[in-house]
């Protein structure tokens, strides 16, 4: 217990911190702003939310994984390259914290921001139910398998983050990374795994795709798998986070 | 805990048993690079040590070591009595550290910064004000409060960062070229500062300016490719060139290690 509490020591000041960064600069509203943009655009015009005929959130919640791989890593590529950049991390190190407390605190700081852009989108899950009568209980479930999802997708952000002093590098390196992950699922890539490696191996494939762990909450049934898949993969990617951040010691 | 008694550097002074930071023998590589090789010095309460050594000699990283910041492969640093190494949180707990360059984060106002350094310090609540408050009057920055860091000068900056090392009144003080890039205005300053506190810690200062060692260090460490090669008063460590100045002295003591190694 004493040290769970020397390890997260600093996990309140650097999420305060954090946050206070995303909202005194104009960089939440911009992500904020340009985010729901996205999602609105590939809702109503590549998923035609209005021809389906039905009213449920299914045009929506199907853009997720592949919005948050693009405009998630966006949002935490400067938590530690930045820090790096400026030289502010010498400043962190000399503190009397322990990393773990940083990380989490950093990761946290974005995924509310995060948070924030899917509370935002809400008005459209008011217009669903003005329009028909929808299964809310699903609605709300698949909100809540989404926001694990967008950990993990700024899990590997603010990890790969934490190994460059370039927001940009960052920012390429883990689109790569969310690529592979989520595409993973994607039925062109599957089936070309399928030929290549036969169907054994491309439902291993397919298991780690975000795309469909993310399937099931997105027909309303909770998986608990899924659940535990979206947390291990952020609590992986914050152990590596740890790890690489801690480098910054040895020189 | 008692700090060690024992002394490395030159072996010639008996050293008061209250130092207050002790360094001992150390090393640091990068690759194949010695940047530090076997760095001893103490510093006791009320003393303020110079630092001094060409660029690249290894003052940053030796700096850096004391504070935490990096790992040295040998060696050690009892800050208060507390081992760098082995109980790292309560050695930089009595620590405040102004690295090179003062970084800040600069979307902050420096009251914020001074908050968030306190919040993340864990100092008591209550006194947490205070202690912010107390830290903006001595580094004299009261009037930049409702600025961003990002649109101070240079010498509020470096004050702010000043502030930030002072904040929790620590017994040792690491300052990387606090001096550094200020007008002579913003130097009396920082020296006047310093000054104030020198008689209740134990404080080392870096710097390559070496007019300003007589008036600000009680004592001066030379270090040169990694190695102490001169640990003196200021005064007596200008003796040991022809002219009597310290910068001869500097010159002569620097390039005597590079002819050595020629």
């Amino acid at each position: 217990m004493e040290f769970l509490k020397t390890q997260m020591s600093g996990f309140t000041a650097t999420y305060r911190r954090e946050l206070g960064a995303y909202f005194a600069t104009p960089m939440a509203y911009v992500f904020l702003a340009v985010f729901l943009l996205a999602l609105g655009l590939f809702t109503w015009e590549a998923g035609r939310f209005f021809d389906s005929g039905v009213a449920d959130l299914q045009p929506f919640f199907v853009w997720h994984p592949w919005l948050y791989m693009i405009f998630l890593p966006a949002l935490a590529m400067r938590l530690w390259a930045d820090e790096h950049a400026s030289g502010t991390d010498e400043l962190l190190l000399s503190l009397p914290l322990g990393i773990p407390g940083l990380v989490l605190g950093k990761l946290l700081a974005a995924w509310t921001v995060a948070a924030v852009g899917l509370l935002l989108t809400l008005p459209m899950w008011a217009s669903v139910n003005f329009l028909g009568s929808p299964d809310n209980t699903a609605i709300a479930l698949a909100y809540f398998v989404s926001l694990l999802m967008a950990g993990a997708y700024l899990s590997i952000g603010a990890a790969v983050s934490a190994l460059t002093g370039s927001q940009v590098t960052a920012f390429v390196i883990s689109v790569v990374i969310a690529f592979v992950f989520t595409a993973a699922g994607w039925p062109l890539v599957l089936s070309t795994v399928q030929s290549l490696f036969g169907t054994g191996f491309a439902d291993i494939v397919a298991r780690f795709s975000f795309i469909t762990q993310f399937e099931g909450a997105q027909r309303g049934v909770l998986e608990l798998r899924a659940v535990a898949y979206f947390l291990g993969f952020t609590a992986t990617f914050a152990f590596l986070n740890c790890l690489w951040a801690s480098r910054q010691r040895l020189g | 805990m008692e700090p060690a008694k024992r002394s490395i550097s030159e072996g010639k002074k008996v050293r008061h048993p209250q130092g207050m930071l002790e360094v001992r023998a150390l090393e640091k590589s990068y690759g194949s690079k010695q940047a530090v090789r076997g760095v001893s010095f103490t510093v006791e309460k009320g003393t303020v040590l110079g630092f001094l050594g060409p660029n690249g000699a290894g003052k940053s990283t030796t700096m850096r070591m004391i504070a935490g910041v990096l790992e040295p492969d040998s060696g050690d640093a009892l800050i208060d009595g507390k081992s760098i190494i082995t109980d790292r949180r309560a050695a930089q707990a009595a620590l405040g550290y102004l690295p090179e360059g003062a970084p800040l984060y600069e979307d902050m106002t420096p009251p914020e910064f001074l908050r968030f350094l306190a919040e993340a310090r864990a100092l008591p609540r209550r006194g947490r004000r205070d202690a912010v408050d107390r830290a903006i009057a001595d580094a004299r920055i009261l009037s930049v409060s409702h600025q961003r860091i990002g649109d101070l000068s240079k010498g509020y900056r470096r004050r702010v960062g000043l502030a930030g090392a002072i904040l929790h009144d620590p017994p040792v003080l690491v300052l990387d070229e606090p001096t550094d890039g200020l007008d002579p205005n913003q130097k009396r300053a920082v020296r006047a500062l310093i000054a104030r506190m020198a008689p209740t810690k134990a404080i080392i200062i870096s710097t390559h300016t070496l007019t300003e060692v007589p008036a600000m260090c009680h004592r001066a460490v030379l270090i040169d490719r990694g190695r102490l090669v001169a640990d003196d008063t200021p005064a007596g460590l200008a003796r040991r060139s022809e002219d009597g100045s310290l910068e001869a002295a500097f010159s002569r003591l620097t390039d005597q290690v590079e002819d050595e190694t020629l």
